[in-house]
Order: C-alpha cells, then sequence, then structure tokens
C-alpha cells in the first residue's frame, strides 16, 4: 500500500512536470509564431512611455532572450522558490509559487487565483454535493421502479440534461427560480460573498448557479447509478442479503449501492478535478468572479502569465483528483490489489 | 403438524412469452432433525421452490398460491415483513456459488456478523466473537484471522463453508442448501457433505438438499422428493428412491448419475432429449416425450397427467403404468443393466 501511494504520487509529480513543461512550451511559442519579439514582450512590463533603449534592457533582464530550457527553468524555480524580477527601474521580488506577473496589471498572478479559488471552490463543492446526492437518488429509484412513470421522466429529463448546453439550462433555471412567483430567488449576477463572511449571502448567491451547474451533471449519475443498480440488484449477493432478512432499504443501499459506487467514484473524481480548474460556463453566465472567468478573461487580454498559471492549476486538480481516485478504488473495492 | 408443511404450493411467473409454470402444485412435509432431498434436472423448478419458502418471490411478480406451514404459521399468506423476520433467523439458505452469493466488497466476518445482529440485539463485537466461533465451528482454520478476509481471499471450499456459517449464524431450524457442492471440486464436494451432515445433527435443523445429482443426496437424506416440471414427479425415503424406484424419470436419473469408478463423462443410460418448457408445458404426462415406457401406457400418457398416487408406504409415484409394471420393470430391465455396468 505505501509503495503503491508513493509510486502514484511520483506519477502525479512527474504529469504535473510535464504539463508545465508543455503549457510552457505552448504560450512560449505561440506569441513567437504570431508575431511577437523580446522587445515586444518586455514592453508590457516596462510600460508604453519607455524608451526602446529601456525595453531592450528589459528584455535581457527579463531573460526574454535566453534559450527556452533556460527560460522555463527559470520558470519552474519561480513555483518551487520564488523569483526575483528586474525589469530596469527595480527589482520586484515574486514569493514562492511565483506564476510571473500579469502583462496587465503587473501584479503577481498567484495572489490573483487565490483571490479566485475561493468562489471556484464554493461553485465547484457544493454545486457537487447536489448532483451527487439528487444524481444517485433519482438513479437509485429509477432503477428500483424500472419502466416506471417516473423512471421514464426521470430519464427523459436526465437525457435532455446531458445534451442541454449550460447556457441554455442556466436561462431556464433563472427564468425558474427568479421570474413570476414569491418563491423567487434574486440574486445578483457577479456577485460572491465569502462563506466565511457570511454563510447565509454565500448560499444565496450561489443557488442558482448550483442548481443549473449541479443539473448538467446531476443527469449523467443518473443514467449511470441507474444503470449499474440494474446490474448489482440481480446479483446474486442481492438474494443473499435479502435471505439474511435484512430489510429492503439496507439491502439496497448497503449491498446494492455499495456495488455499484465504484464507477460513481471514478467519474465524480474525475468531473470535480476538471470543475475546481474553473466552471468556465457556468461562471461566465453568472459572471461569477472564478478561476473559469479568470481563464476567460485573461485569454481575451492575452495576459500569457495570467492563463499559465490558470492553466497549471486547472492541470494540478486533475492529476491531484486522479490521485485520489487511484487511491480510493483500494478502498471501494478490495479486490483491486495494490502493490 | 410437521415442522415445515407445503400444500399444494404453485408458484407461476407471467411473463411475455407467457405464464412460466415453474413449481406446479407441490407438497410435502419435513420434520426437525430430517433431510430431504430434492432431485431434478436444471429448469424443474428447484431453486424458485426454494426461494418461495423462504419468502423471496413476495412483491415480485410471481402468482403464488397453496399454502406452507412452518412450526404451525402459514407464510403464503403472510406478510411480508413478518417473513422477512423468520429469514435469516427461523430459516436460512446456502447458495450454489458462493464467490458470487457473498458481497465481494465486505469482509466475510462483516457479512456474517451483519447476518447475525439484525436479528440479536448485541454489540458488534460480542457478534465479531460469535462470528469467529462459527468459522471455527465450520472447519476454518485461524478463524481469528480469517474473519477479516474477503471472499475471494478465500478457495472455494473455504467460502462455502464461510456460507454455511453465515447460515447457520442465528440457529435456523430449517435450513435449505440450493446445490451447496455444484460449484466445488469432487474431494472438496464430499467435504462439504459431511460436514453438513455433522451440522446438521448438532443444531438438529430440518435440512432440504437441492441438486440435480442423485449421487450428493444418496448418504444425507432421509427423503427424497424427485422433481419434472414443476412438479413432483416420485416421493419416498431414500430406500424407496434407491432400491424400489418406480418412476421411469428417476430411473433415468439413476442410470445418469456419475460414478466414482468411472470417468465422469461416461453414464450408463442418460435421459434423452432435454427438459421440457414450462410454458408449453407436454399434455399428459410431461416426461412423454422422453420416455421410454411411454407406448406402454396405451396413448394415455398423452392425454391425460398422472397422478402423484401412494404405491406403499408413503413412496408416491406419478405414471400411469400400473404398480405391477413398474416394478416388473425396474427389477428386469433397468436394476440389472444398472448393476452390470
Ligand atoms: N423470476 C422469474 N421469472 C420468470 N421465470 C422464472 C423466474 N425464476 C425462475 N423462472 C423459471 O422457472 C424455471 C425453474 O427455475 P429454477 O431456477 O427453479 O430451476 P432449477 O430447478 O433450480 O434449475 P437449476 O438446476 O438450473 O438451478 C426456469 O425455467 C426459470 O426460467
Ligand atoms: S406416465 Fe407414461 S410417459 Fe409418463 S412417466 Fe409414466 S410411462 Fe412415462
Ligand atoms: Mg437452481
Amino acid at each position: 500500500m505505501v509503495t503503491y501511494i508513493i509510486r502514484r504520487l511520483i506519477w502525479a509529480v512527474v504529469m504535473l512536470t510535464i504539463v508545465s513543461i508543455i503549457t510552457f512550451a505552448i504560450f512560449f511559442l505561440v506569441p513567437r509564431l504570431a508575431g511577437a519579439t523580446s522587445e515586444s514582450l518586455a514592453a508590457r512590463y516596462v510600460g508604453r512611455t519607455a524608451s526602446a533603449e529601456q525595453v531592450k534592457i528589459a528584455a535581457d533582464k527579463l531573460g526574454f532572450n535566453d534559450p527556452l530550457i533556460v527560460q522555463y527553468g527559470r520558470f519552474a524555480k519561480g513555483i518551487v522558490a520564488g523569483a526575483d524580477y528586474d525589469y530596469g527601474p527595480g527589482v520586484e521580488r515574486c514569493p514562492a509559487p511565483c506564476f510571473g506577473y500579469s502583462f496587465l496589471t503587473r501584479l503577481p498572478v498567484w495572489p490573483d487565483l487565490l483571490d479566485r479559488l475561493p468562489v471556484t471552490l464554493s461553485l465547484a463543492i457544493g454545486a457537487a454535493v447536489i448532483w451527487v446526492l439528487a444524481g444517485v437518488a433519482t438513479g437509485v429509484l429509477s432503477a428500483l421502479r424500472r419502466g416506471s412513470l417516473f423512471d421514464r421522466a426521470a430519464m427523459g429529463v436526465a437525457l435532455a440534461g446531458v445534451s442541454l448546453p449550460i447556457f441554455f439550462t442556466g436561462i431556464v433555471s433563472l427564468v425558474i427560480f427568479s421570474y413570476g412567483h414569491p418563491f423567487r430567488i434574486t440574486a445578483p449576477g457577479g456577485s460572491f460573498t465569502p462563506f466565511e463572511e457570511n454563510p447565509a449571502m454565500w448560499a444565496y448567491n450561489l443557488i442558482l448557479p448550483w442548481i443549473t451547474l449541479a443539473f448538467l451533471y446531476a443527469a449523467g449519475y443518473a443514467r449511470l447509478t441507474r444503470a449499474g443498480m440494474l446490474e448489482t440488484m440481480s446479483e446474486d449477493y442481492i438474494r443473499t442479503a435479502r435471505a439474511k432478512g435484512l430489510n429492503e432499504r439496507r439491502v439496497v443501499v448497503k449491498h446494492g449501492l455499495r456495488g455499484a459506487l465504484t464507477p460513481i467514484l471514478t467519474i465524480f473524481g474525475l468531473d470535480l478535478g476538471l470543475l475546481l480548474g474553473g466552471a468556465v460556463l457556468t461562471e461566465s453566465t453568472y459572471s461569477l468572479p472564478g478561476m473559469g472567468k479568470y481563464a476567460i478573461d485573461a485569454i481575451t487580454n492575452q495576459d500569457l502569465p495570467k492563463v499559465m498559471g490558470v492553466t497549471l492549476v486547472a492541470a494540478f486538480f486533475v492529476v491531484f483528483a486522479n490521485l485520489i481516485v487511484d487511491l480510493l478504488y483500494a478502498v471501494v473495492d478490495p479486490r483491486v490489489r495494490l502493490g | 403438524m410437521s415442522f415445515l408443511e407445503l400444500k399444494d404450493l404453485r408458484i407461476h411467473f407471467p411473463t411475455d412469452d407467457g405464464l412460466v409454470k415453474s413449481v406446479d402444485g407441490l407438497s410435502f412435509t419435513l420434520e426437525r432433525g430430517k433431510t430431504l432431498g430434492i432431485v431434478g434436472e436444471s429448469g424443474s423448478g428447484k431453486s424458485v421452490t426454494s426461494l418461495g419458502i423462504l419468502g423471496l418471490h413476495k412483491g415480485g411478480r410471481a402468482r403464488i398460491s397453496g399454502e406452507i406451514w412452518l412450526d404451525g404459521e402459514e407464510l403464503v399468506g403472510a406478510s411480508q415483513e413478518h417473513v422477512r423476520a423468520l429469514r435469516g433467523k427461523k430459516m436460512a439458505m446456502i447458495f450454489q456459488d458462493p464467490l458470487s452469493a457473498m458481497h465481494p466488497f465486505y469482509t466475510v466476518g462483516d457479512q456474517i456478523i451483519e447476518a447475525y445482529r439484525i436479528h440479536n440485539d448485541v454489540s458488534k463485537k460480542v457478534a465479531r466473537k460469535h462470528a469467529i466461533d462459527m468459522l471455527g465451528r465450520v472447519g476454518i482454520p485461524q478463524p481469528e484471522r480469517r474473519v477479516d478476509s474477503y471472499p475471494h481471499e478465500f478457495s472455494g471450499g473455504m467460502r462455502q463453508r464461510a456460507m454455511i456459517a453465515m447460515a447457520l449464524s442465528c440457529d435456523p431450524e430449517l435450513l435449505i442448501a440450493d446445490e451447496p457442492t455444484t460449484a466445488l471440486d469432487v474431494t472438496v464436494q464430499a467435504q462439504i457433505l459431511d460436514l453438513m451432515r455433522d451440522l446438521q445433527r448438532d443444531f438438529n435443523a430440518a435440512l432440504i438438499i437441492i441438486t440435480h445429482d442423485l449421487g450428493v443426496v444418496a448418504e444425507l437424506s432421509d427423503d427424497i422428493l424427485v422433481m419434472y416440471g414443476g412438479k413432483c414427479v416420485e416421493y419416498g425415503t431414500s430406500d424407496d428412491i434407491f432400491e424400489r424406484p418406480e418412476h421411469p424419470y428417476t430411473w433415468g436419473l439413476l442410470g445418469s448419475m456419475p460414478r466414482l469408478d468411472r470417468e465422469p463423462t461416461e453414464r450408463l443410460m442418460p435421459i434423452k432429449g432435454s427438459p421440457p418448457s414450462l410454458i408449453n408445458v407436454p399434455s399428459g404426462c410431461a416426461f412423454h416425450p422422453r420416455c421410454v415406457f411411454e407406448e406402454r401406457t396405451g396413448g394415455r400418457a398423452k392425454a391425460e397427467v398422472p397422478e402423484l398416487l401412494e404405491t406403499e408406504g408413503g413412496h408416491l409415484v406419478r405414471c400411469h403404468l400400473p404398480r405391477e409394471r413398474r416394478r416388473a420393470i425396474w427389477e428386469n430391465e433397468i436394476k440389472p443393466n444398472l448393476e452390470a455396468s
């Protein structure tokens, strides 16, 4: 078990390194291919008023003329140990983890990302709780009442859920929840209240995005759970559980659902990992200042350090989630041998 | 009244293709401490019968009629909840394939503990101790260690022992073993059968052993019920069935018994043809399309369903052939053949 964990950890670090190399290569090459020179990149830091001479000096000092590998080394070192940025007028200390400075705001990227993280985290985790509960419950009931009206209705809605685009379901849920009835939720778009400041406001502001996002995922989980439950409920061990005299609820939950859990858990880890890098569409639809919105803004402004930073953080979550899923596998299914 | 008594039990399943008459008018009695073997080919309704006794068809689409009396209580008409409370406690079951019949994600111990704690209000610790005791009693070495193993970590024979431990954990008065040895090696089969015989003596339970192999029940059973197409075709003591069988289907089963002194594949007189459809059951005697002696009943077998009639001292046979003809055929045509081989 311990060697297995260590191996998976090493593998995760390797994956992250590879991702960072690829990301760096892309963001180094793309601007160059688009015609950017070391000077034009440096100019973004020193400002428009600087003379050509100053820009050239800054470009040298920032290392834009060094070979790709050296620049990557510096970038990687910045993430691990922090870096000093010297762009002419003065030296700027960028503490670890340093993802560089924004072209636009000249502020380090990492604190910005840290600001955005709670939004995305709140959105993703809140939605995840809803979609897992709703999706799994629907799937279980559908499987138990297979062919019933409930089953057919739920699976119809689920099919819509997995196939409709999020901005559509987003608008529909806005209409359903925000207009024309006394219980409407009129959360102003674009506001986020940190949980520790006011939990009620936090939830109130997020409820619509949660529902929208959760609906999309719940649909898939309902289908997955239903398929899994149909399979496990016809297993011999279910008959054994009934023969022991267990009541039906425990037969379904403790034996049936437990048997169907592995694929649900796998998908959940991957979904959550992806989502923690930013729920781009939901955040845009509701103007939530999360990582996804941050990424979109960064791309729109061609703010490469920001784009790189957000890409790497997103990659980190995916790799991390994969790691957790791999470890949980062994916990969930004792037949999985670790070694 | 007997400890267990089935009266005209019928279990039918409506399906898209028609009504499946899996069990069609089955009656028998069984006392505490006695063993009944139910024998028949695949699809004859043995498992449906045993699940029916445990009430596991309740709430499904099965149509059940008749009576099941267990220790003075009628179960067919009883509520689902009432029968559930008896399951695992008063009556328990051992299944054919212990690997698929045990949950792969829980330890053997947890599954026994669960079975015990449903019916006994005890702490986890007490239940665990009981589970270890039970594992020891069914002959699992180092039970205090094995209690924490998962089913896949056991060998087939050990798994079946664990399954038996689970079934016996609440000291049931009726134990049904549905093909308990079919999934096991021949040598392990014998061990498991020995174990079941010993345990039955200790627990003084009524035991039903279900099998398609007469050899399995030969030594264990007091009584034997031969099933064909959802009906009983012959019923009697073990001696009746092995020494004086009167039904052509039973003769066929005896002839196709695997013998230790022969190759397993080589059988003396296999029954030709295949088991009947339970939707379109053959007219008259359900066995007639496969019966070697069909023409000796002069067409009656095709037209008229034979009744299950007593031939002598509780020995019941469902066949149109007159008693004397059957005995003559057994003595002169069948028995010498079986002995010669
Ligand atoms: N739930 C059900 N719905 C419809 N038909 C069923 C159902 N359960 C069993 N049957 C049918 O009832 C018949 C008897 O099945 P059963 O499992 O009792 O046979 P068996 O004697 O135990 O055979 P085997 O030796 O293969 O275990 C089979 O033809 C089977 O297809
Ligand atoms: S009634 Fe006729 S067909 Fe049926 S078993 Fe007896 S002899 Fe064979
Ligand atoms: Mg069976």
